[in-house]
């Protein structure tokens, strides 16, 4: 048994979104009470509010989008607030839905296909779009959840590399994702990115296609942490490594293919996502309808909980956000605003919470995003692991110690 | 320009709160207040509006759609900042508590919007009360009800009158420590599994 801290009484925050599973399942599982920690789960309606309550420990720690921790400790787009991500809640998750009106137009314009990739998906949107351009007629307008999110990082990084210039071609606007599908039904929004079960809930309500999932543009990609403020660290320790703990176990229970139904009907209660425990099943399994009236189609990778290391805060993941911020225009690049971004992402204390309890844990911090085209077995405390595939769509790499050329080479003046 | 001068905007679906705040507005004299309860094409709403001040309640979701104004605040005219910074502390801990988050057009002096804020966090915890009051009185009707039912079973079963039935039920609440109707409640559910 692990050495018990004392009773401790956390209150985190959450959005109802899949990948909030591993704080509900520590507390509905016993694993949060099994680390002498109580956990009242507070269901939020914006980032902005997490965010907040954070920042005014309202909450000892919340589910946060990846980049936010980033975005609030460098004091963009909000007041300065140094916070810290030790936690990584999983990888992928998310998908890139188009209304069926857009999905018809790019078959007019490119034949496109759903099964085609996203490179094939990409060239048939920048058609539409040129389409549209030369008819005069209103650009798409997208929306992502948050200006901070990985959901706009990828959904410019795909458009942008399809040949589509997100600031220009097209309008690129922010709405919760509770709204995402009555404003696609409404041709308020031609698409949006979004986490599950958003997506499928378009496709089932007859609105759209998932064109893209996370998975396909960049395999095993970072998502959601956990964020905390910075200072947590230094007045409670004990109380963040033991709910690491249980978040890793609980992250462990959700990622196994034998639990999924369990968990399905967990998320899917009332005072979690209020969502048919169906549709959150096809999340979690991988298994995707992408077009209404389709088949569910095998997604590899689409939503990792907890293989592949998934847990582990990678710098190189903090890194990239950072390297985006910079990108779109968010923030200018310095060595030392990297250096800050970097640090937000904790692999010292994940690793300190989780030694002594048997688990395998990677010996780097960072790594070149997107080298590995297979599953690879790196050196790790025990030996190797297991980590990867992790290829971005476009073959590109990202080596966290070379941003700079990184950047230059998307054109980025730095 | 005076304070009534400022042009303050309400993101609120809940009408009902909106006019309570945008009544102690208008009684504290001012009187440009706008009001935007449908949430649809929210940001060319606040553009068109071009308010001084914009107050958005918590529970709302679009508080995000707000949060891309700090990034394209092109869009929206002028730039839009937080109010309640870090500077200010216990602003920020009373709004929140409150319910509301407050934007301010950048290059605003925040003593002018200080006491509009005030307001706005008054009227919010005012609204607040009356919700928890309103609620507390639907609780005592619901315990009531529950109570007579288990007063009913009791005068049933036991043969005893109403008060003597009340009267056993509140020996037994306070022997318990535990609310009359609590009590009551315990003992519907469990003449239900008897049946």
């Amino acid at each position: 048994m692990p050495k018990r801290t004392d009773a401790a009484h956390l209150t985190l925050g959450f959005i109802p979104l899949v990948d909030c599973a591993p704080l509900v399942v520590a507390r509905e599982k016993g694993f949060a009470a099994a680390e002498g920690l109580s956990l009242t789960l507070v269901r939020e309606t914006s980032w902005a509010n997490i965010r907040d309550r954070v920042m005014l420990a309202h909450f000892d720690a919340a589910q946060m989008l990846g980049p936010m921790p980033i975005a609030s400790t460098l004091g963009i787009g909000h007041v300065e607030v140094p916070m810290i991500a030790p936690f990584s809640l999983g990888l992928g998750g998310n998908a890139i839905t188009l209304s069926t009106q857009v999905f018809a137009e790019m078959q007019e314009a490119a034949r496109a296909v759903l099964a085609a990739g996203p490179a094939e998906m990409g060239r048939a949107l920048e058609s539409a779009v040129a389409r549209r351009r030369s008819k005069g007629e209103a650009p798409l307008t997208l929306a992502v959840v948050h200006p901070f999110s990985g959901h706009n990082y990828e959904l410019r990084y795909w458009l942008a590399a399809s040949g589509i210039d997100p600031d220009k071609d097209v309008r690129l606007i922010v709405l919760p994702p509770s709204f995402m599908v009555d404003a696609v039904r409404e041709k308020q929004i031609d698409g949006f990115c979004a986490g599950e079960p958003w997506n499928s809930l378009a496709v089932e309500a007859g609105a759209g296609i998932i064109a893209v999932t996370k998975s396909a543009l960049w395999r095993q990609g970072p998502e959601k942490v956990l964020g905390f403020r910075a200072d947590y660290a230094e007045r409670w320790p004990e109380r963040l490594a033991a709910l690491l703990r249980a978040l890793y176990r609980a992250a462990d229970w959700a990622g196994q293919s034998e639990n999924r139904s369990e968990l399905s009907a967990i998320l899917a209660a009332p005072d979690y996502l209020a969502v048919d425990a169906a549709t959150i099943a096809r999340a979690i399994g991988g298994r995707l309808v992408k077009l209404g009236g389709g088949q569910a189609e095998a997604v590899p990778d689409f939503l990792v909980f907890h293989a592949h290391a998934a847990n582990f805060p990678w710098q190189s993941h903090s890194l990239w956000f950072y390297s985006q911020m910079v990108r779109w225009g968010q923030i200018d690049y310095s060595p030392a605003l990297a250096d800050r971004a970097r640090q937000v992402y904790r692999p010292d204390l994940f690793r300190s919470a989780l030694a002594g309890i048997g688990v395998d844990l990677p010996r780097a911090s960072a790594k070149v995003e997107g080298a590995l085209k297979t599953a690879t077995p790196v050196a790790s405390r025990n030996g190797t692991m297991m980590l990867g595939p992790d290829g971005f769509f476009d073959g590109r790499l990202f080596d966290p110690d070379a941003i700079e050329a990184y950047l230059r080479s998307f054109g980025v003046q730095i | 320009m005076s304070d009534a001068a400022l042009h303050v905007l309400l993101i609120d679906d809940n009408s009902v709160r909106a006019s309570i705040i945008e009544e102690g507005l208008r009684e504290a004299g001012h009187e440009r207040v706008t009001i935007i309860t449908d949430m649809r094409q929210l940001l060319r709403q606040i553009v068109e509006a071009d308010p001084d001040v914009i107050f958005i309640d918590l529970e709302n979701p679009n508080r995000d759609v707000l949060e891309q104004m700090f990034q394209v605040s092109r869009s929206v005219h002028r730039p839009v900042v937080m109010f309640v910074d870090q500077s200010d502390k216990a602003s920020t801990e009373a709004a929140i508590d409150a319910g509301v988050s407050a934007y301010v057009v950048n290059g605003m002096r925040k003593e002018r919007v200080k006491p509009i804020l005030d307001m706005a966090i008054s009227r919010f915890n005012a609204f607040h009360r009356l919700r928890e009051e309103l609620d507390r009185t639907r609780q005592a009707l619901d315990d009531r009800k529950v109570i007579d039912k288990a007063k009913g079973i009791l005068m049933k079963s036991r043969g005893i009158t109403e008060e003597e039935a009340y009267a056993l039920l509140r020996k037994t609440a306070m022997n318990e420590s535990r609310r009359v109707a609590d009590v009551a409640r315990g003992l519907i559910t469990a003449a239900k599994l008897l049946g």
